[in-house]
């Protein structure tokens, strides 16, 4: 039983990183990016490609993974320059269908280039590393690495939302967008630099699901799914909400797996079911400053 | 918008024509029809007559492939009313394309159903299971609502992949048609299909011509408004997820009895709904002609162009966006803005019988 709880946990960190750009979105400019899986997953690919060029040599992972942070970066500033704010509005339409319309291209331009083929992000024997927490039953070293950065990025979130300029602008944005322009802000600007600061999570998000198991083209929707479920689950506007969401889910799976191989990814929908119906505003609403 | 700006003034003016000024409450008429609309009403007629005499002269192929695209087309007209009239967008309407084919399938194999009598009945149980469905959906919204509908499909299709006597993951094949000859088979599956197409084109079309359309699209517009208005808008929204449950179950038990096949994988596929999206989004969405205008585009897409695989489907989805983003009305609603074209009109003109403008709303 514990041995599930810690592999939940463990899970749930993942699936922290997974939410929280779909959470800092959601949060600033109700924006929901339907494609937020498939471009963890073209994150993934990004290393695997940049990988593939310099070696996989430790050194050479590393640095690619950290040379993929800046283009994610750019990469999102420009897409919510460009592409996404022209889709905002009270109308969730445009913003479904142009993020959907993404996913699907992301997902045949990934086909097209690396075949249906997993792959996976080399870390030098990391992946099989574990400490050993008693008699037969040992943790791995990267769930552990991965469950540390999501704690670090959580709280430098809650952190820049709560003690920033930058946090206070999304927040004013978010709460009301124009007097927050009467105020001097650029709203638009606001949005990139939100858009941006996801895609630096998206981009973490996808070399570790891309270290920690394979991953292949058609992967996105269920990343998408789970990093929604943990969004909905710890609530609207909190971090720290979304961490809870997160690890809630990760054992909610584990249990379900342990019951039943067949069953566990189903039991981890039942339980965002259960909370949409008990507990619509989610577990941890508004906690956020 | 404007049309339905038009529409809710129309009863004001002549209240007030009726009881303060006389003369004035004569002039004032209602349109409901366009010469296009009564023309094209005649041509689908007979487009239809021609059509259902088709197993006598033409191909078999050509009978799959229009049950085929009449699948799409239908399930399409369904997710064109939820998100274009009822302004609730799912990515989740596979679970009762799915649901219907399922319950096609289990009526006819273990109930000794004939198949054909099933395909109503399965899309009957596709709606009645969206009334709990939508307890859960109707706690989210907007984007929200979206993604949620899109986790309920998921369910729908891990319960299936887990019940063994329908094949679990890998599917079953529906044996029910077994005594019957191809022949037959092929006619009568046309024929439903024909008749299905039509049945949900007039179902839509007479339900938004209604009192409860002019509500529907008063909802659309603004909710709160609606609302404040009289309107019972969770029963409105209700009932169209329910009808498009029934529609998208339609749709589907009507696929697997020509497939004759399902797989969970294929019953409660997101690609469904993304086809649909695509059809409706480049038709133009929130009209009766954009489905069928987007169903004949990418039937034409899909027929040249679906060799290329990968690359036809980016193409697909970079024209969703390129719609979106610079066509938000859609290839129909561009020419119906341009030109006035209105196939399936919904909306009341309000005309002054002595001046007759041409039209009061510039469409």
């Amino acid at each position: 039983m514990l041995e599930t709880l810690v592999q939940g946990v463990l899970l749930g960190g993942l699936y922290t990183l997974f939410a929280l750009g779909q959470s800092l979105m959601f949060g600033v400019m109700r924006l929901t990016n339907t494609a937020q899986g498939d471009f963890i997953i073209l994150g993934a690919f990004a290393v695997v490609a940049g990988v593939s060029v310099l070696g996989n040599a430790p050194w050479a992972v590393a640095l690619v993974a950290l040379a993929v942070l800046p283009v994610a970066f750019g990469f999102g500033w420009l897409l919510q320059r460009h592409v996404l704010n022209g889709t905002l509005g009270k109308d969730p339409l445009p913003s479904l269908v142009v993020t959907f319309g993404l996913s699907i291209v992301i997902q045949n331009l990934l086909l097209e280039t690396f075949s249906a083929d997993p792959r996976a992000i080399e870390t030098g024997g990391l992946a099989t590393r574990g400490i050993a927490l008693g008699e037969g039953f040992s943790v791995g070293m990267l769930p552990l690495v991965v469950l540390a950065i999501a704690l670090a990025a959580t709280g430098a979130l809650q952190w820049l939302f709560a003690r920033t300029a930058l946090g206070r602008s999304f927040r004013a944005v978010s709460d009301d967008r124009e007097i927050a322009e009467l105020m001097g802000l650029d709203a638009k600007k606001v949005y990139a630099f939100a858009t941006a600061l996801a895609f630096v999570l998206i981009a973490v998000a996808g070399t570790l699901q891309g270290m920690r198991t394979t991953v292949s083209p058609s992967d996105g929707p269920l990343l998408l799914l789970f990093a929604f479920e943990a969004v909905i689950i710890g609530g609207m506007g909190s971090f720290w909400g979304t961490l809870a969401g997160a690890m809630i889910l990760g054992i909610a799976q584990q249990v379900g797996f342990r019951l039943d191989p067949g069953w566990g990814i189903w039991f981890g929908h039942i339980v965002f079911l259960a909370v949409l119906v008990f507990r619509p505003q989610g577990l941890f609403p508004k906690t956020r400053g | 918008m404007t049309r339905m700006n038009t529409a809710l003034k129309s009863a004001p003016v002549l209240g007030l024509g009726a009881s303060g000024d006389a003369p004035l409450a004569a002039p004032f008429e209602v349109e409901r029809a366009t010469a296009a609309s009564r023309a094209a009403l005649c041509i689908g007629l007979a487009l239809v007559l021609v059509a259902a005499s088709l197993p006598f002269w033409g191909e078999s192929s050509w009978m799959r492939e229009f049950v085929e695209i009449a699948c799409y087309f239908i399930f399409a007209m369904m997710w064109n009313l939820l998100a274009g009239y009822g302004g609730m967008v799912s990515i989740g309407q596979q679970a009762f394309f799915g649901f219907g084919g399922y319950a096609m399938l289990m009526l006819g194999n273990f109930a000794g159903v004939n198949p054909f009598v099933a395909i109503p009945l399965g899309a009957l149980a596709a709606g009645l299971v969206a009334i709990p469905v939508s307890f859960v959906a109707f706690r989210l919204s907007g984007g929200y609502f979206a993604i949620g509908t899109w986790v309920i499909a998921e369910v729908f299709r891990l319960s299936f992949a887990n019940v063994s006597a329908v094949g679990g993951g890998s599917g079953t094949t529906l044996t029910a048609l077994r005594g019957i000859d191809k022949a037959t088979r092929e006619s009568t599956t046309y024929w439903m299909a024909l008749a299905c197409v039509v049945a949900a084109v007039a179902l839509v079309y007479l339900f938004l011509r209604s009192k409860r359309g002019l509500a529907l699209l008063a909802i659309r517009d603004n909710e709160v408004a609606a609302e404040s208005q009289g309107i019972p808008v969770a029963r409105m929204k209700l009932a169209v997820y329910v009808v498009a449950a029934f529609g998208a179950g339609l749709a589907g038990a009507l696929y697997f009895v020509g497939n004759l096949r399902i797989s969970p994988d294929a019953a409660f596929s997101v690609n469904w709904t993304a086809f649909a999206i695509f059809m409706v989004v480049i038709g133009g969405i929130g009209r009766i002609e954009g489905p069928l205008v987007g169903a004949l585009i990418f039937w034409a897409l899909n027929r040249f162009l679906s060799d290329y695989g990968t690359w036809y489907l980016m193409g697909l989805g970079l024209l969703a966006i390129v719609v979106t983003l610079f066509f938000k009305q859609g290839l129909w609603g561009f020419a119906q803005q341009r030109w006035g074209w209105s196939v399936f009109p919904t909306q009341r003109k309000l005309l002054h019988a002595a001046t007759r403008p041409p039209s009061m709303d510039g469409r």
